[in-house]
């Protein structure tokens, strides 16, 4: 009995707010999930701010097609099992017009079949290899790892280790137990293999670890040349800190920390950074700065991240998150319409230029041309803020059309 | 009994059958996302409340089952892809199994170390699952569901399953309630020394509630695969469960199979409402308040508080 | 991969962890060890130290440890009101076992939140001169991050074994979990002398915090990955035994990070929990226990 009228209540709850929505359809609603708590709103928070400054940008300039833009977002709390709920919600009850995807591979995952089952084009914001498996055609990432995702960020590191020389022999590749990381690890050992380099340690840790010194010792005992790391932001800090106690100096250390890019964790790392080789999507070197729009963007960005408690730079992913909804602005203003099909169409064939450069979209909706940096972190002092907000102190190594300076090598050279 | 027997399964029967109705209207689909969610709810408070307010041995480690079902079925979907009911029981059964292993180590001991571990359960189990690649690993996997579900939609099929599932928790607490079962448990709960003298077989009892409670969370388990189409441990064994696994039961009332029952229902329908429009962490904050306060205000939940309004 | 160079090292910083880890679980070895009183909220207090000694460090640049003795006061009087109103719910009412457990797993939790709320989900971390250096003692490297916690926890034990074998408190505290017969002849009132326990419990969590952001930066979900260790500790230990709370506290560190460097780390966390269920299983009394 009790549970027929648990039911009676629960339909009712939700029957009611069914009933307020029906507005007036003139703005057009971008709807989405984006982590705010949970392990990835520290990259969800700044993604959000980003994109409601696109928002107000386009609202200034009239809107797209006529009509003021709105944003409609939930909480994912990094948690892959809201997404069905939230985007069910979004489309059947607040009936957003289009959808992007919400932060990380693991909030993109559930949303795909979800896209996939209505024909809805899907922009996907910082995934790693969402649509191996599904091939869907009006998918389409912002990050800028090109066609082979999951080589893509160790590429730029090996290929600079065998320019070396002497050119090194031996590899330690280590990595969290996690989702990216793992990935990663694939990655780097198919390319250990094409350069020719031995594997003398290969091991994962678990992202809970406290205390990195054993596995530092480990590696070090090993006696690698090069170490290529796979982390998340509190094993990033963790490894450098231990590499650092321990004393661990190779000739190239880093890869794939993911963290170092956090405005907070550069500078309570400081000078702890020095020599470390590692991914990164955005540096604010010359031949970035000079995107239209992207000096504007930042000047806002800055200005609003204090209030908003965010990553104060913004220097990695916020940019992405604003030229997604770029792209997928000007394919709306180019198709003339919300057909969901037309704009992927369009967004398929066309280079878009955005506030990150010209992009254009290859097999599975990444990008035609891979474009992971590596960069070098030089003469960092202190740990003042100030330092990192122009160029000089993240250096671009790689691909050799961004770079901005040279690698110091060995590892050890770039501590003096 | 026999006619109470038979009252009961009649009104369960009616329970799905208006699910199913429910079911094939075209009510909003949000609907049965977040119906989904409440009656799978039902479904743990309830298995919970059969080990915790009947026999007064407390699980925290509710996620560790949850997410053995599901993993369960997530291991027979890669392998051998048998249909949903099949799923369901061998998802049921592996928890059960669990809840046996862990009720044979520790109830010989007092309570309050078979809490302890159930604790430990939790991250034991998800350390294993992160290590095992065959379902996703860290990385997560994602469950391509079958095509052609009833009713058109995969979500209102899995939510006339959940209503079948949370009637069958409940018509299974109510027997065992009201079953010797029932009274020699509740007999442990108020003096487990005074039932042992008095020949209560107290140990085989625990074991008794400890893996019907641990089957029927791994059941409600088992369809989560389907239900969010790519599961990771960290959404799996969720902390989420665990809270609410406790604070349903205990704000509802532990002594009876209503108490789950009300607690799911108004708990959980207050967090789909809340998580639109409060942050995730400041619902979780509130749960824990209430909770806190229940426990230490009203201990019998809203059944005792009922009880006492009435008998005034 | 092995060289006596790699263990020599684990084994000295499994050592100095073991150090750190009795401190941790000094709280619970007289809570639960002594009072019988299954706080497993004493995580959650711990992290509630290590954020305060966040706090401080990032604000006035003051020492972790400092601050972690500063602030004992407050969490003496803060656990000795938790115990209050344990007491006043369910221990007069004999009814602790459910629904004290619930209450401090509710109390866990709200800690858990609330520091999610104020402090996000970042990493935090403290900053000290000692910490990132390290000595090197005939090819093992000690790190100082390790060194200055694990003496503090070697120095807290002592402390604390010393209050309740030679002081009139702590050896009523002893008596109320023994005999309490004499403990009326001793002419103290039980309720006083757990609230005084449960405060000395809670306080040492705030040093123990301190400790905790000083070896590593922490999360507010960090808790969860002690209770484990604490309670491992406390029944391999015996209850009641603090120096066997030491004992355990060191083998447990020491194994956890022979594990970590040689078979990998991934299985160190469940080495703690493997060792409560064997104790338990095997020999519930602990190595030292009455």
């Amino acid at each position: 009995m009790w549970v027929l009228v648990g039911m009676v209540v629960v339909t009712l709850a939700l029957a009611v707010p069914g009933v307020f929505t029906a507005r007036a359809a003139d703005p057009i609603k971008i709807g989405f999930g984006m982590a705010q708590t949970g392990g990835l709103s520290a990259n969800g928070k700044p993604a959000l701010l980003a994109m409601q400054i696109w928002k107000d940008d386009v609202n200034k300039k009239g809107g797209l097609l006529g009509r003021p833009v709105e944003l409609i977002f939930y909480d994912d709390q990094t948690n892959p099992a809201t997404v069905p709920g939230i985007y069910t919600k979004l489309l059947e009850v607040d009936k957003v017009d289009l959808i992007v995807s919400g932060y990380g591979t693991n909030l993109i995952a559930p949303l795909l079949p979800i896209a996939m089952e209505r024909k809805l084009v899907l922009m996907g914001i910082l995934g790693l290899g969402n649509n191996e498996k599904y091939q869907y055609p009006n998918y389409f990432q912002i990050q800028p790892v090109g066609p082979e995702p999951l080589v893509s960020m160790p590429t730029g590191f090996f290929e600079l280790a065998a320019k070396q020389t002497p050119k090194p022999q031996t590899v330690a590749i280590v990595g969290a137990d996690a989702e990216y990381p793992q990935n990663a690890l694939v990655g780097a050992r198919e390319l250990a293999k094409k350069f020719g380099f031995k594997v003398v340690y290969d091991k994962t840790y678990p992202p809970s670890t406290t205390d990195y010194t054993p596995i530092v010792r480990a590696i070090k005992a090993t006696n690698p040349e090069i170490v290529f790391v796979a982390s998340y932001p509190p094993d990033s800090v963790g490894m450098l800190r231990a590499s650092h106690e321990v004393g661990l100096q190779p000739k190239m250390l880093g890869g794939g920390m993911v963290g170092l890019q956090f405005t907070t964790i550069m500078t309570s790392l400081g000078p702890m950074l020095n020599g470390i080789v590692n991914y990164d999507f955005w540096a604010p070197e010359p031949s970035f700065m000079n995107a239209p729009g992207i000096k504007e963007f930042f000047k806002e960005y800055q200005a609003r991240a204090e209030k908003a408690g965010v990553d104060p730079l913004g220097y990695y992913l916020p940019p992405y998150a604003y030229a997604a909804l770029q792209i997928l602005g000007q394919a709306v203003e180019a198709t003339k319409g919300l057909d969901q099909q037309k704009i992927a169409d369009h967004i398929r064939a066309t280079e878009f230029s955005t506030i990150v450069g010209k992009i254009k979209f290859g097999k599975n909706g990444e990008w035609a041309k891979a474009r992971t940096l590596m960069v070098q972190y030089q003469k960092i002092q202190g740990n003042g803020i100030d330092q990192f907000r122009g160029p000089g102190k993240k250096i671009i190594l790689f691909p050799d059309e961004f770079k901005s300076g040279n690698i110091v090598y060995p590892y050890a050279a770039a501590l003096k | 009994m026999a006619w109470t027997a038979v009252r009961a399964l009649a009104v369960g029967a009616a329970v799905v059958a208006s699910g199913i109705l429910v079911a094939s209207l075209r009510v909003n689909p949000y609907f049965y996302f977040a119906g989904y969610v409440i009656l799978q709810y039902v479904v743990i408070a309830t298995a919970w409340n059969i080990l915790g307010g009947y026999a007064g041995y407390v699980n925290f480690g509710t996620p560790a089952f949850f997410a053995l079902g599901a993993y369960t079925a997530v291991f027979l979907i890669q392998s051998v892809r048998p249909p949903l009911v099949v799923l369901i029981v061998a998802g049921g059964l592996v928890s059960a199994l669990l809840g046996l292993g862990i009720g044979y180590f520790t109830l010989r001991l007092r309570g309050v170390f078979f809490s302890i571990a159930t604790l430990a359960l939790a991250i034991v189990l998800q350390t294993m699952i992160i290590n095992w690649e065959y379902v996703g690993g860290s990385r997560g996997i994602s469950v391509i569901r079958p095509s052609g579900p009833p009713f058109g939609s995969h979500v209102k099929f899995l939510f006339t399953v959940m209503v079948a599932l949370a009637v069958v928790a409940v018509l299974a607490a109510r027997f065992i309630e009201r079953s010797w079962v029932g009274r020699g448990l509740a007999a442990l709960r108020d003096n487990e020394e005074a039932a042992e003298c008095m020949g209560v077989p107290t140990l085989r009892l625990k074991l008794f509630a400890t893996t019907v409670s641990g089957f029927l969370l791994g059941v409600a388990g088992a369809p989560f695969p389907y239900y969010v189409t790519f599961v990771e441990p960290n959404s799996a064994f969720n902390l989420d469960y665990a809270v609410n696994a406790l604070a349903m039961p205990m704000i509802g009332g532990t002594t009876s199979w209503v108490g789950p029952v009300i607690g799911a229902v108004l708990l959980g329908t207050a967090q789909q409402l809340a998580t639109v429009t409060i942050s995730s962490e400041l619902n979780l904050f509130i749960v824990g308040v209430v909770l806190v306060a229940f426990v230490v205000l009203a201990p019998e939940g809203i059944l005792g508080l009922v009880r006492r309004l009435r008998a005034r | 991969m092995f060289s006596w160079d790699l263990l020599a090292n684990a084994v000295v910083a499994g050592l100095l962890l073991g150090g750190f880890y009795a401190a941790v679980s000094l709280g619970v070895s007289l809570i639960f060890g002594l009072l019988d009183i299954a706080n497993i909220a004493q995580p959650a207090f711990v992290l509630l130290g290590a954020y305060g000694a966040y706090v401080m460090n990032t604000s006035f640049a003051f020492d972790p440890i400092l601050t972690g003795i500063l602030f004992t006061p407050l969490f003496y009087l803060l656990g000795a009101a938790v115990y209050r109103v344990y007491y006043g719910s369910f221990e007069r009412r004999g009814e602790e076992s459910l629904r004290g457990l619930v209450f401090f797993f509710g109390l866990l939790f709200i800690i858990e939140v609330s520091l999610s709320l104020k402090f996000g989900v970042d990493y935090r971390l403290v900053q000290a001169s000692y910490i990132g250096h390290s000595i090197d003692v005939g090819g093992v490297g000690i790190a100082f991050r390790l060194l200055v916690p694990c003496v503090v926890g070697v120095a807290m034990t002592a402390a604390l074994y010393l209050f309740l074998a030679r002081t009139f408190y702590g050896r009523a505290i002893m008596a109320v979990s023994q005999d309490r017969l004499a403990l009326r002849l001793m002419g103290a009132d039980p309720v006083q002398i757990k609230t005084i326990a449960f405060g000395i419990g809670i306080a040492a969590a705030s040093l123990a915090g301190a400790l905790l952001v000083t070896i590593a930066p922490v999360v507010p979900s960090t808790d969860r990955d002690y209770i484990g260790r604490m309670f491992a500790i406390t029944v391999l230990g015996g209850m009641g035994s603090i120096g066997g709370t030491l004992v355990a506290a060191v083998i447990l560190g020491v194994v956890e990070s022979l594990m970590s460097t040689f078979f990998g780390p991934s299985w160190a966390l469940a080495v703690s929990f493997g060792i409560l269920l064997v104790a338990l299983a095997v020999r519930p009394a602990g190595l030292f226990g009455r």
